[in-house]
């Protein structure tokens, strides 16, 4: 490099105004041409959120500050804080807690049944991996309540379950109605979205980073430890937000394979709308719900999480 | 096959009759080969010839079909990976992107159970070593192809490994950088003392640095040679235009001393082949001289040719012709000396080479 001083005249005078030639105007109102554009794309699907998303979803933060009528309507006026203060009452405390603790048992054991069984699809041929992928989506096809419902046959008293344990010597299976019922049912209906993001992840890892792990000293355990694991974390949690908040708030499996025996924070939630006829207090439960998922999710993103 | 071994010492890398095939692809076929220690050896071949599969198996990131592989005498065919003592510069390097270069380089003694103090000093040390002082705490992505490329070397080197694999290590570099890095990694190679085996595709590259080099065609080994050796001694029609350029001329053996071109033309050229022998002659386009007709030296008379230039391109520091002899064309390639008679395309001349300059190959 040398170290010449370019001596310059102190002014340059501007180029000539050539038509068609580029000047930064020009390139200015290109490029808001390209981002009115780029509005205009996303129109439909703003207006459908707008519509079907945010719009609801005000309607129910508003109502949890309402008041509840004499006659079990809802009066948009003299607005408070009773239906939040209603969620403070302690067997209120204690559904939340027990669908959390649910949830969180139904999210560990889909992340053990799930990892393993993703590793292995993403290490077959592509053949494989798609007839498997297949198999894995085949109970979207059919309703999510009836296939609770075929759970609840396949558990009942006389159901194949039962005659299969008791044929061995095992006695009859009675999980039907208890918590253990919910989180079977929560599993099975849940897994595939712990599998998918899983076998996202494990799948666009760079074998080669195994192969480097190897070569440097590194056994196959301590391989998955220090790099296949921590590779494919943003999967884990990708699923297990997936698998944990509908878990949370589940009322369908609860309802159908708990028998609603014991409360949960779907079944509650849903009580106070048809049958307590309170409204701000559903609404009140359902916003504290989200805020609570939303908040979680956005830990998630802050703490390095990229790609869900 | 002949090979010439420097050492007496026991070998770094000693491979016998290793077969590896792939469902029905024979990707390695019956290699025997002989990497002494301190040698900077190079595995030079076009894209799936075998070499990379060749260097894998020495890295234990494939098993051999068939055959003996030991590493300073230890029989390691079967050995998985970890329980080698070597270890390899992946060709994207491989580096773990979740971890910092310090993290990246001390991987490798933590996994062999030094404490992280020990390891982190240690790793601190070797990336002084390759000029990385300073990005200890960055992640690969936020380094340049050049200094990712030196935490690879780092990450294996601090290992200690007995001999270290390179897997086309300078291929996604840009040319100023490969160069630059060939002349560190020849140094490296020295100052440790270490067998390096070396993957290319670039025959320029393991010829300037490598002590030795295999050439591999279609998963066999066909030459294993310093760079003098295969660049003038070629034994196969394949190495000849495989190592730098080269003109190949059919011929036919006559006698010991003489051979026939396809036009009956004869040449002298000493070969040990038998008469009939089909072979081809290897002139390299620097070797022959051109000149007008009528002036070819009276010593160079049974080894000339006589055609016409059909191009002339002006190279700067050359000239380059090409030549058609009646079936051939003769690429010639003469030093720009101004005093110098210059040819141009339809010019009738004659061509002639010195008698050593040319090689026989009969394969």
């Amino acid at each position: 490099m040398s170290h010449r001083t370019i001596v310059r005249p102190p002014m340059e005078p501007p180029p000539e105004a050539v038509p068609g030639a580029a000047t930064p105007e020009f390139e200015a109102a290109n490029q808001r041409l390209d981002r009115r554009r780029g509005l205009l794309l996303a129109l439909p699907s703003w207006a459908f959120l707008t519509l079907f998303f945010a719009i609801p979803l005000l309607i129910v933060v508003v109502y949890s500050f309402a008041t509840r009528n004499r006659f079990g309507g809802t009066d948009l006026s003299g607005w408070n804080l009773e239906g939040y203060r209603e969620l403070g009452q302690e067997f209120v405390l204690n559904l939340v807690f027990r669908s959390f603790t649910l949830a969180v048992v139904t999210t560990v054991i889909c992340l053990v049944v799930a990892y393993p069984f993703a590793y292995f699809l993403a290490t077959r041929s592509p053949a494989v991996r798609n007839l498997m992928l297949v198999f894995v989506m085949i109970p979207f096809w059919s309703n999510f309540l009836v296939r609770n419902y075929a759970w609840r046959v396949l558990l009942g008293n006389d159901g194949p379950v039962s005659q299969a344990t008791e044929a061995v010597g095992l006695g009859e299976t009675t999980i039907l109605f208890t918590q253990s019922a919910v989180v079977l049912g929560l599993v099975y209906g849940f897994l595939p979205f712990m599998i998918l993001p899983l076998y996202a992840a494990i799948e666009r890892m760079d074998w080669s980073l195994v192969e480097a792990s190897r070569d440097l000293g590194a056994t196959g355990w301590q391989t998955f430890r220090k790099v296949t694991f921590p590779l494919s974390l943003p999967g884990v949690i990708a699923g297990s937000i997936l698998v944990f908040v509908p878990s949370f708030g589940a009322y369908v499996t609860p309802q159908i394979l708990g028998g609603g025996k014991d409360p949960m924070l779907g079944t509650y939630i849903v009580a106070q709308f048809l049958e307590a006829r309170n409204w701000p207090e559903g609404a009140a439960a359902s916003t504290v719900l989200m805020v609570v998922m939303l908040a979680a999710t956005l830990v998630y993103f802050r703490t390095g999480g990229r790609t869900l | 096959m002949t090979e010439r071994s420097p050492s007496t010492r026991v070998a770094a890398v000693e491979i016998r009759g290793v077969t590896k095939r792939f469902d029905d692809v024979i990707a390695v076929d019956n290699v025997d080969l002989t990497i002494a220690d301190g040698e900077f050896f190079a595995m030079l071949g076009p894209s799936g010839c075998g070499k990379t599969t060749t260097l894998r198996m020495i890295a234990g990131l494939e098993f051999p079909t068939q055959g003996s592989l030991k590493i300073f005498g230890d029989e390691v065919g079967t050995l998985p990976p970890n329980k080698r003592p070597v270890n390899t510069v992946f060709q994207n390097y491989a580096l773990f992107p979740h971890m910092t270069v310090l993290d990246n380089v001390s991987f490798g003694l933590r996994m062999s159970g030094a404490d992280k103090a020990e390891a982190r000093q240690r790793a601190g040390e070797m990336i002084e070593l390759v000029q990385l002082g300073g990005m200890a705490a960055r992640k690969p992505n936020q380094l340049s192809g050049g200094q990712q490329q030196r935490v690879a070397l780092a990450r294996a080197l601090v290992n200690k490994p007995k001999v270290l694999l390179l897997d086309e290590p300078l291929g996604a570099l840009d040319l100023k950088l490969r160069q630059e890095m060939q002349v560190e990694l020849k140094s490296l190679q020295r100052e440790l003392g270490v067998s390096f085996v070396f993957v290319t595709h670039d025959q320029e590259e393991a010829l300037t640095m490598s002590d030795r080099i295999a050439v591999m065609d279609q998963g066999k080994l066909l030459q294993v040679g310093s760079a003098e050796d295969l660049y003038a001694r070629p034994a196969s029609r394949f190495v000849a235009d495989f190592i730098g350029q080269t003109n190949l001329i059919e011929a036919t053996v006559a006698d010991p001393n003489t051979i026939v071109l396809a036009n009956g033309q004869r040449l002298r050229a000493p070969s040990p082949h038998a008469a009939g022998t089909s072979v081809a002659m290897s002139l390299r386009p620097e070797t022959i001289q051109i000149g007008a007709r009528g002036t070819v030296p009276a010593v160079h008379e049974a080894t000339s040719l006589e055609g016409v230039v059909s191009s002339a391109s002006y190279l700067g520091h050359s000239m380059v012709y090409d030549v058609s002899i009646d079936w051939i064309d003769l690429e010639v390639r003469t030093p720009m000396v101004l005093s110098e008679e210059r040819f141009t395309p339809g010019s009738e001349v004659a061509v002639w080479w010195d008698r050593r300059s040319d090689w026989l190959v009969a394969e």
